[in-house]
């Protein structure tokens, strides 16, 4: 059984549809980029493998002993959060929070993986430091340790580079192919066309009408890339 | 300094009044912090509004006050978490709509009734000599819940405070939480606002965490500061008043402007 299998789904954004019949499955060890313009119901989507939407047809399986609450969820940054106090470290260990249910304080354990992760990261440094004060691209980097804090087995990133510069960026992508490629199962939303083929092994794009779901190569060679691409170079963001 | 000290101590009016203020002010600066960085702190003083409305509703009708603030308060605190995260009205024009309306009806009230003799004023604007015994001992209770459910519940308020959106996609409940705040927040309003006023109890819950947002970095020394700040503020307010014959609520608000520009100036010196 694959970790995620998602069978005839549909969804609904303020009662209008923006998802019907959407079949795709994400298998242990998967880099899924989800693409796709906005308002073809990428958020939705996201929402609904968070289950904090319920599908008006069709069903999100999980498998793998996976379970709703360990998905490794990295949000887009909110515009309260560039100026909240908190220290690198709060933020971080805020991750093992849903293991935990009603026990007020962290544990050891949870110390540790926080300091793991933040390790892992290159964010150690930052422990102590201001959130508010670090760059983009260091705040990333936080929210990414405090996801891995959340999850063993699946991130699921939105948007993440959204404001990063081009070397951040960069930076970033490899840092999380570097996590996928120790195992973690990476779902990726993004409007970086480029960076979703040089990167992922499946694509899922989604247009109003259709969508895609295969392999990256396949993507590659569809009319989905063609029209993806003009679209984008229109935007003036991917060339190619 | 300390012959106001002992002055107060020495009549148990003032005692009782420095009791409960100083309980209030813990759990407004407490739940403030969380309140502030969620930009909910309109929230607070739209509930003292309706603090207000349902307390002279409840002095015209000869029922205890407290008995019917209570619920009535942490009725439109719910209302008003609804109202602003379901955004038909947006959350600013909703705390305006029904703490206005709250206003409204309380003077209505007030003036409409005949022989009741209702200091409108102490109302507004807060009277040491209001806190009566039983006032004490229900702050007393309030506060000790205040304080237990916040120090429990401390790593996810800080969780869902920082990001809503995660904690929710990590399984944390979290409208049951928010919820929480609000109930805590209601019950603080109205113990206070005897002592500090409806229109200046809402200065405890926003003055001590913006101080402390100056100057600390992370959640827990902004928390523990601002709960210092608040009982200090509160207590250096409170003799003042005494020693100057000034209302209470007002001269409390007072020194927390003094301190808010004490820590904006060390804030702007520490963080060059």
């Amino acid at each position: 059984m694959a970790l995620i299998k998602v069978n005839d789904l549909t969804l609904s954004y303020e009662n209008i549809t923006v998802t019907e019949k959407l079949n795709f499955m994400v298998e242990s060890g998967d880099y899924l980029c989800i693409v796709g313009e906005n308002g073809s119901g990428k958020s939705t989507l996201v929402k609904a493998l968070l289950s904090l939407k319920k599908p008006e047809k069709g069903t999100i399986e999980f498998g793998e002993g996976l379970k709703k609450n360990e998905i490794g969820y990295l949000p887009q940054q909110t515009s309260a959060q560039k100026s909240f106090p908190a220290s690198v470290y709060e933020v971080v260990i805020s991750g093992c929070l849903n293991s935990r249910g009603i026990r007020p304080f962290y544990s050891a354990k949870e110390r540790k993986t926080a300091l793991d992760n933040m390790e892992k990261l290159g964010i150690s440094e930052l422990k102590n430091r201001s959130y508010r004060e670090l760059s983009g691209g260091q705040q990333q980097r936080v929210l990414l340790a405090r996801a891995l804090c959340a999850t063993k087995k699946l991130l699921l990133l939105d948007e993440p580079v959204t404001g990063l510069d081009p070397i951040i960026t960069a930076e970033f992508y490899e840092l999380i192919a570097k996590i996928n490629s120790e195992g973690i199962t990476i779902i990726m939303v993004t409007h970086d066309i480029s960076a979703a083929t040089a990167y992922a092994n499946r694509i899922l794009c989604m247009r109003e009408d259709r969508y895609f779901f295969g392999k990256n190569k396949e993507f590659k060679n569809s009319d989905f890339a063609d029209l993806a691409g003009r679209k984008f170079a229109k935007g003036g963001e991917n060339g190619d | 300094m300390t012959e106001i000290l002992t002055d107060i101590f020495s009549t148990p009016v003032l005692v009782r009044a420095l009791i409960v203020g100083i309980l209030v002010s813990l759990c407004a600066a407490l739940l403030g912090v969380s309140l502030v960085l969620k930009r909910f702190s309109m929230i607070g003083d739209g509930l003292s509004h309706v603090g207000f409305g349902a307390l002279a509703v409840a002095t015209v009708m000869n029922i205890a006050p407290m008995a019917v603030a209570i619920p009535v308060v942490i009725a439109a605190a719910f209302l008003l978490l609804r109202l602003s995260s379901n955004g038909k009205i947006k959350g600013d024009a909703a705390i305006a709509l029904i703490s206005t309306g709250a206003l409204g009806i309380g003077v209505m009230a007030v003036s409409l009734s005949d022989g009741v003799n209702v200091d409108i004023n102490s109302y507004l604007f807060g009277s040491i000599i209001s806190v009566s015994r039983s006032d004490v001992v229900i702050s007393i209770i309030l506060a000790l819940i205040v304080l237990f459910m916040f120090v429990f519940f401390y790593t996810k308020i800080f969780a869902i405070t920082f990001d809503e959106s995660f904690a929710k996609a990590t399984g944390g409940a979290v409208s049951a939480y928010n919820m929480m705040i609000a109930l805590l927040t209601a019950i603080t309003i109205v113990i206070g606002m005897r002592l500090m006023g409806s229109m200046l109890i809402s200065s405890l819950i926003i003055f001590p965490a913006l101080c402390s947002m100056r100057v600390f970095k992370s959640f827990l020394s902004v928390t523990i500061s601002s709960a210092v700040v608040s009982v200090i503020t509160f207590i250096v307010g409170m003799m003042i008043s005494y020693a100057f014959d000034a209302p209470c609520g007002a001269s409390i608000v007072c020194v927390n402007i003094a301190a808010f520009a004490g820590f904006f100036a060390v804030g702007k010196i520490v963080n060059k």
